[in-house]
């Protein structure tokens, strides 16, 4: 027959393997990564008109010298103390009756000697210029994780969830805007309790 | 008669697959597609510091990337071993990070030129002199969002 003299077909089958292999290679090689890390606001470069008289025992100093090592208060402390040292400052609730700011959510020790107030409280924070970056950015860590525990006990208190779980929905790009519009004023009002005042001075040149 | 038992003693007729490379291939052009090479090679160690109080990044088309580090190997002959910034794909002085900056931000839509995030992809080992440097341009521009990107993990991972 005139059909048979023709080129024999190739055989296809092993096409789909091929194609297969291919395949797994690219799913396994794609990282659809997202990258993060600490968000910060720098604050903007003209300095406020008036600014704000602070009490010095609102202000809680951590100095990160540049053998990396921290000061907290004029005193040495290490890494694993600097959270507790932090959340104790922020949670003391100082202040007394007579301007109407006792701290009612505060479980902290009332001591006169420290923070008024939550919303008084600051930190700040400095560093050398040859202070290693690591150590600057495990110090800026603790200082968020300080914060992030307060809010997280208020969150729970008041809504039953950990506040860091409701504001990496809030800022999930995937979630909807209703669960959203829901979550915004939760979370405001737990930012409002403890809200983050960490200010970074620019480094003293030696 | 023959006729019929041929169709009788067939049993089920096997599943072509000769459709399966047309749609393995669709996958397969679909993954090539999507997949984003890294867009810039980098000239420089980027070690990241550990942190575990993290907050994921924006989408990327609204973050602007600054990375700093010592120049790796292959670079150190020319460039020396002092903590450089890079951006795009060049070394970088301190003085062109507003530019860049500025550039960048320029060139996104418009809508989202407000709410741009800087990631600042810096090298464990780097001091903060750079770093304070680079946050300070930055703040001549007025981009105030910033983002230390960090690796998961312990942040006392970082002292050793």
């Amino acid at each position: 027959m005139a059909r048979r003299g023709g080129a024999p077909e190739v055989n296809a089958g092993s096409m789909a393997d091929i194609a297969f292999l291919l395949l797994i290679f690219f799913l396994v090689t794609t990282t659809i990564e997202t990258d993060a890390g600490l968000d910060r606001k720098l604050p903007p470069i003209e300095p406020p008109e008036n600014p704000p008289i602070i009490k010095q025992k609102n202000i809680f100093t951590v100095v990160v010298n540049k053998n990396n090592q921290l000061l907290v208060e004029d005193e040495l402390m290490q890494l694993e103390d600097l959270k507790a040292a932090a959340v104790e400052f922020l949670d003391n609730g100082g202040g007394t009756g007579e301007k109407g700011e006792p701290c009612d959510y505060c479980k902290g020790a009332k001591n006169p000697e420290s923070s008024d107030h939550p919303s008084k409280a600051i930190i700040s924070l400095q560093n050398d210029r040859l202070t290693e970056y690591g150590t600057y950015i495990a110090v800026q860590n603790e200082l968020v994780g300080a914060y992030n525990e307060l809010r997280n006990r208020e969150a729970q208190r008041i809504f039953g969830t950990d506040f860091t779980a409701m504001n990496n929905l809030y800022l999930d790009p995937k979630t909807s805007d209703d669960v959203k519009d829901e979550l915004k004023p939760k979370i405001e009002r737990i930012q409002k309790m403890y809200p983050q005042k960490l200010s970074e001075a620019e480094p003293k040149t030696n | 008669m023959a006729k019929f038992t041929k169709k009788k003693d067939g049993d089920l007729p096997a599943v072509s697959t000769a459709s399966l490379p047309d749609i393995v291939f669709m996958l397969l052009f679909f993954f090539m597609t999507v997949t984003v090479m890294k867009d810039s090679s980098l000239m420089i160690k980027n070690e990241l510091p550990y942190a575990d109080q993290t907050q994921k990044l924006d989408k990327k088309d609204r973050v602007i990337y600054i990375y700093a580090g010592k120049p790796s190997p292959r670079y150190q002959g020319k460039f020396g071993t002092a903590a450089k910034i890079q951006l795009n794909d060049k070394f970088a002085d301190v003085s062109e990070v507003a530019n860049y900056v500025l550039a960048e931000r320029a060139s996104k839509r418009e809508e989202l030129q407000n709410v741009l995030t800087t990631a600042l992809k810096v090298d464990n080992e780097t001091n903060m002199g750079l770093v304070s440097d680079i946050k300070q341009e930055l703040r001549k521009v007025n981009a105030l969002k910033i983002n230390y990107t960090t690796r998961s993990g312990k942040a006392s991972q970082n002292l050793q």
